[in-house]
């Protein structure tokens, strides 16, 4: 039986490229998929692109295809990207201009029409509302603030891209297992009402698409296999996926790198950023992983059988951001003796100094590193008296950018007019521009009239 | 007996929603798990950090259970004033509830 396989790209926008590189050379890959775009990248894609109408996409593309294009060509790897972000077609000339001046061949195809943002008040024109998925609220009461809206688009164009040659797919928003299902429908032909099997594809997208995830990379286990058993994380391998026709698939990795790829370290990633497990949703295909079985072959090898795939929704969805006010915060520390209560004192004089002055947040938050900064209220704090330092960080959310700069101006005096021993203030930064989220549904055929797919060859 | 003697956990983000994968080790293990994680004791676990509807989904398959924490993330990652703002310390939060000691 014929088998495809399959290696994971980058996780997000600042991944390592280097386990890529092992992939390539060890891995016996035909695809990489490479997921460059968390459910945020593209508010910080949006303000790249308003300095610079040519940017838009991520800024890791050219210098990760220049370092692995050699090894991938050698070898007839191809790759799909989401890094095109909100400009595919800038991401593909910036790549056409490197791969030009290096004299190297390759058609590059790009993916476009998810974005949506210009497009909102057409489609409410058609009856579609754009209401907030969670709560109903309508959009105009974001409109004006909108920064990006992209509906999450599947397999589709991106199978078409590879029908028409296509050596790297650049696409800007598609689900994140849509870069690794284009391939297996590409190859084995699958129909798009084969839902078993394209419930397969995602499954093993999403076991790929967040990289070393799927290979004992954030291990959250403790004890005999936990994460201190994890071997070699500086050459952590990325996960890769042989799947065969009939949909039936071994996630493994390189031979000879970190890592472990086993039930365990499988089964935190299947089901990482999943709500009902019975109704993954996806724009090909609904996944049910409740018949999902995963066999440890061992030698890092888990075979994954038997997804149940139910019709794919007749709405695509949509991620919009909009701003949504500034944070301004400051970070100062404690030594021993009496670390905490120092910073517990340093937080009462900041917010009594605030009230008096006037300065009004939309809301205070404090943390104590080395204390509960992760952990917020459920942190132990028995030890809290015997600490060696604790650090104050506080933020304020307000809607009015200068209140936020004004906020950590409350703390250097406290250097030498506080508690003693304070230390490693850190704060002075402009205040960091807020994002408010907007899930929303938006009618299938609306979106899927403007896909559009183009290739052109260097 | 804590969950983290019998369990490992990951943790992630969607919006306002945290949601964490709690994962046995053993078809045992699975059942104590199974019983120990009711929506209504997650939710008194996680006051002061989610305010929302707890969900709670099984996998026998996978003796894993996941668990969909709604209104956790202060609206999401990118308005969140939190270190965690991702939620990724939360499965780390839950390793630590007490879940009662089976040989009792």
């Amino acid at each position: 039986m014929k088998k495809i396989r399959i290696g994971a790209g980058l996780g997000f926008y600042g991944d390592s490229w280097a386990p890529i590189a092992t992939t390539l050379a060890r891995g016996e890959v035909q695809y990489i998929g490479s997921d460059h775009l968390a459910e945020l990248t593209l508010a910080i894609l949006h303000k790249d692109r308003s300095k610079d109408p040519q940017a838009g996409y991520t800024r890791d593309l050219v210098p990760m295809l220049t370092a692995l294009w050699p090894a991938a060509q050698a070898r007839g790897v191809k790759f799909l990207l989401n890094a095109g972000g909100l400009n595919p077609e800038g991401a593909a000339a910036a790549l056409r201009a490197e791969f030009a001046k290096r004299g190297w061949r390759a058609k590059i195809a790009t993916v476009s029409g998810d974005d949506v943002l210009d497009r909102i008040d057409q489609i409410r024109g058609t009856g579609a509302t754009l209401s907030h998925l969670d709560n109903g609220a309508s959009i105009y009461t974001v409109r004006e603030r909108l920064l990006f809206a992209n509906a999450y688009l599947g397999a589709q164009p991106l199978v078409e891209a590879l029908g028409q040659g296509a050596d790297i797919v650049l696409t800007g928003r598609v689900a994140d297992a849509a870069l690794f299902l284009a391939p297996l429908v590409h190859e084995f032909g699958w129909g798009w009402s084969d839902w078993d099997r394209l419930a397969q594809g995602i499954t093993v997208g999403h076991l790929l698409e967040c990289s070393g995830q799927g290979s004992g990379g954030n291990f959250n286990a403790y004890g005999e296999r936990g994460w201190q058993t994890i071997p070699d994380y500086p050459h952590l391998g990325f996960p890769i996926a042989e799947v065969s026709e009939d949909g039936s698939a071994v996630i493994t990795k390189a031979p000879g790198s970190g890592g472990r790829v086993d039930f365990d370290t499988l089964r935190q990633q299947l089901l990482y950023e999943v709500h009902n497990p019975h109704r993954y949703f996806s724009p090909d295909v609904v996944l049910d992983m409740g018949t999902l079985r995963l066999d440890d072959l061992g030698h890092d090898r888990v075979k994954v059988t038997g997804a149940t795939g139910l019709p794919r929704p007749n709405a695509l969805k949509v991620v919009a951001g909009y701003a949504d006010g500034w944070a301004g915060s400051a970070t100062i520390g404690y030594s021993w003796p009496q670390a905490y209560a120092k910073a517990q004192t340093a937080e009462r004089i900041v917010r009594q100094l605030i009230a008096e002055r006037q300065l009004e947040y939309e809301d205070i938050h404090t943390e104590f590193i080395g204390l509960n900064s992760l952990l917020g209220p459920l942190a132990d704090t028995s030890h809290a008296e015997e600490l060696n330092e604790v650090y104050l960080r506080m933020l304020v959310r307000t809607p009015d950018r200068r209140l936020a700069e004004a906020f950590p101006r409350q703390f250097p005096w406290l250097a030498l007019s506080g508690p003693p021993t304070a230390s490693g203030f850190s704060g002075m930064d402009a205040p960091r521009a807020l994002l408010g989220l907007w899930p929303t549904l938006v009618p299938r055929d609306l979106v899927e009239a403007q896909v559009k797919v183009s290739v052109s060859a260097t | 007996m804590r969950l983290v003697d019998i369990a490992h956990a990951r943790s992630g983000d969607k919006g306002d929603r945290a949601d964490i994968g709690v994962f046995a080790r053993n078809a045992g293990d699975y059942a104590i798990i199974r019983q120990a994680l009711t929506a209504q004791r997650i939710a008194a676990h996680f006051q002061g950090i989610a305010s929302g509807a707890v969900e709670v989904w099984p996998l026998d398959n996978l003796w894993a259970v996941k668990i969909v924490l709604n209104n956790a993330l202060q609206g999401n990652a990118a308005r969140s004033l939190r270190s965690d703002n991702l939620g990724k310390c939360l499965a780390a939060a839950l390793l630590r509830m007490e879940i009662g000691n089976p040989d009792e």
